[in-house]
């Protein structure tokens, strides 16, 4: 197969594929979650133990099948938005971009590391500000020297700092929103080839969304993909021009974001 | 519906071909095992700081805050003191019973309670694995590393207990660096095991306490080990001295206990090279392991 398509490659005139170049492919990406159902409620000690005894078939996992056979490429300098109701599956599909969340079947090839933006990037809350702010950093991989460099501008462009000295308190005493503000701030101090933001934008105050949407412009400009997750659909058409609908985990369009917001409106 | 999904593809290549072709990759690919050794290395400035500040905020809403990492070892010596001294008496043979039997309380803690916690490395961080990228080699690593600042205080602490029960400061001591740096080795490679298996075995985490509870009574922590070769048959004997809590243990107390010298269950020799391979064997097959399940790690 890899013979036969070098060969055709050369004569083969496919401008339009040679000028654009992918940088993220979904390729028929189911994505399974198994609920184990100890958990649920009806199941006392009692009747699990009548289960394991009767050896009834029941079984003890649930699965949640989040995304069916979900396939699209994206090319380098798009923007592409999301949309679709709640548990439609846009975050999951987002994580599995990422590479953060297994698919079941199918596979998701990418152009470089692909980051989330994610407002739910979980960090320690009995920690200070600042402290998890240096700790964000280093899993981002960045060096011990450049994080020193680098916090005081996180925390700056975060805005925490504008009631007082909250930097330095720890993050359970924030509120949800300057929670979301600073792990919006850590994850935006990188540059990402795909850059995949959930949400992040529905966060913080009206200042502060002027602020991070002006940031996800520059880093839009730098990175070679963008895929914005919101409910926003306003904010969605000010940066995408592709968008894409899923619906109960599968995708119901693609297309221009005009064509593809106005039957999302129209359903 | 999906014909616009594939509208944008080429119709002449399959997705994975049109992959190949711009050199894109599996999104969750497991790198190779030295490509993936130098990413653990790579995050070791992550690895660190996390670790501290996993030991802060566990500690932050009581009170006595980084006290309790002194307080907790020297009420568990009391505690142990209580019951096996006292109470149960069992310290006839071993002329200095309390030392003895802290050295053995210490050194077995640090190997349980980064079991104990490596078992649950993986599930009780998903939201960090389902937030961000790092090899995930980090967490367990990071578990150990947790539980081996909390080992350098019980040795601060050991230290004063073997003083004023009465043993002389010998250059011995020093052996305490390399004893507990094979010691931490053995603990990451157990733990990554710990931490794949208990991320796909659930229940693990409930069968642990009995499992290690059994380790301890195992581990001649409690009582003088020559106890193992009056009451056992022969090969159990054996079996249970090669038990590698049992030689980290008896190393120390070489170390640090000048009137336990001639009451060790093997000659010390004998006892370093058992160390040693069971460091090298665990160290790097539980990474290997782990190393192995990288793709799986995060799934729902």
């Amino acid at each position: 197969m890899d013979v036969a398509e070098q060969t055709q490659a050369p004569t083969d005139p496919s401008t339009v594929d040679s000028q654009r170049v992918p940088t993220v492919i979904a390729d028929d990406v189911h994505v399974i979650y198994r609920i184990h159902k100890g958990a649920a409620a009806n199941t006392g000690a009692t009747a699990a133990l009548k289960r394991i005894v009767s050896r009834t078939s029941t079984p003890n996992i649930r699965e949640v099948h989040a995304i069916k056979g979900v396939s699209f490429t994206a090319y380098q300098g798009e923007a592409i938005g999301l949309i679709g109701s709640n548990g439609s599956g846009k975050s999951s599909l987002l994580r599995t971009i990422a590479g953060l969340l297994p698919p079941a079947r199918g596979a998701v090839y990418t152009l470089g590391q692909p980051s989330l933006l994610g407002v739910n990037a979980a960090l320690l809350n009995d920690l200070s500000g600042e402290r998890n702010v240096a700790l964000g950093c280093l899993a981002m991989g960045m060096s011990p020297e450049r994080v020193k460099r680098i916090t005081p501008e996180i925390i700056e462009f975060s805005g925490i700092n504008e009631r007082g000295d909250f930097a330095s308190l720890p993050m359970r005493t924030y509120s949800s929103g300057m929670g979301a503000r600073l792990r919006f701030a850590i994850a935006a101090a990188k540059e990402h080839d795909v850059l995949l933001i959930d949400e992040a934008l529905a966060t913080g105050d009206r200042k502060f969304r002027v602020r991070s949407e002006q940031r996800v412009r520059e880093l839009r400009a730098n990175a070679g993909t963008v895929f914005l997750v919101s409910h926003s659909l306003s904010s969605i058409r000010d940066t995408c021009e592709r968008t894409i609908w899923l619906e109960g985990g599968v995708l119901k369009m693609d297309g221009p974001t005009d064509e593809v917001c106005r039957a999302y409106e129209g359903r | 519906m999906a014909n616009t999904a594939v509208a944008n593809l080429d119709p002449r290549l399959t997705p994975a071909e049109l992959a190949q072709r711009h050199g894109l990759k599996v999104a969750n690919d497991r790198p190779p095992l030295r490509e993936y050794t130098r990413q653990v290395w790579a995050y070791r400035h992550f690895i660190t700081a996390y670790s501290r500040a996993k030991v802060t905020s566990s500690l932050s809403n009581t009170r006595l805050g980084q006290l309790w990492q002194v307080l907790t070892p020297i009420t568990n010596a009391a505690v142990y003191y209580l019951i096996f001294g006292v109470i149960l008496s069992q310290g006839r043979g071993i002329d200095n019973f309390i030392a003895y039997l802290c050295t053995g309380v210490f050194v077995f803690i640090f190997t349980q309670t980064a079991v104990a916690n490596g078992t649950s490395a993986i599930n009780a961080n998903l939201g960090l694995i389902r937030a961000l990228h790092f090899p995930r080699a980090a967490l367990p690593i990071t578990v150990t590393l947790v539980q081996l600042q909390q080992l350098l205080m019980s040795m601060v602490v050991l230290a004063a207990i073997v003083l004023l029960t009465g043993e002389p400061i010998t250059l011995r001591w020093l052996l305490l660096a390399p004893i507990l740096f094979l010691q931490t080795i053995f603990n990451i490679g157990l733990t990554m095991v710990m931490a794949r298996f208990g991320s796909k075995v659930t229940d693990l985490k409930q069968i642990m306490p009995f499992v290690l509870r059994t380790w301890l009574y195992a581990s001649g922590v409690l009582y003088p080990v020559s106890l193992l070769r009056d009451h056992l048959p022969d090969w159990a004997a054996t079996l249970m001295e090669a038990n590698p809590a049992l030689i980290y243990i008896e190393l120390a107390r070489y170390a640090l206990l000048e009137s336990n010298r001639d009451n060790l269950v093997a000659a010390p020799m004998q006892l370093w090279g058992t160390a040693l391979a069971w460091t090298l064997v665990v160290g790097i097959g539980g990474f290997v392991y782990f190393w192995r399940g990288e793709k799986e790690y995060g799934r729902g």
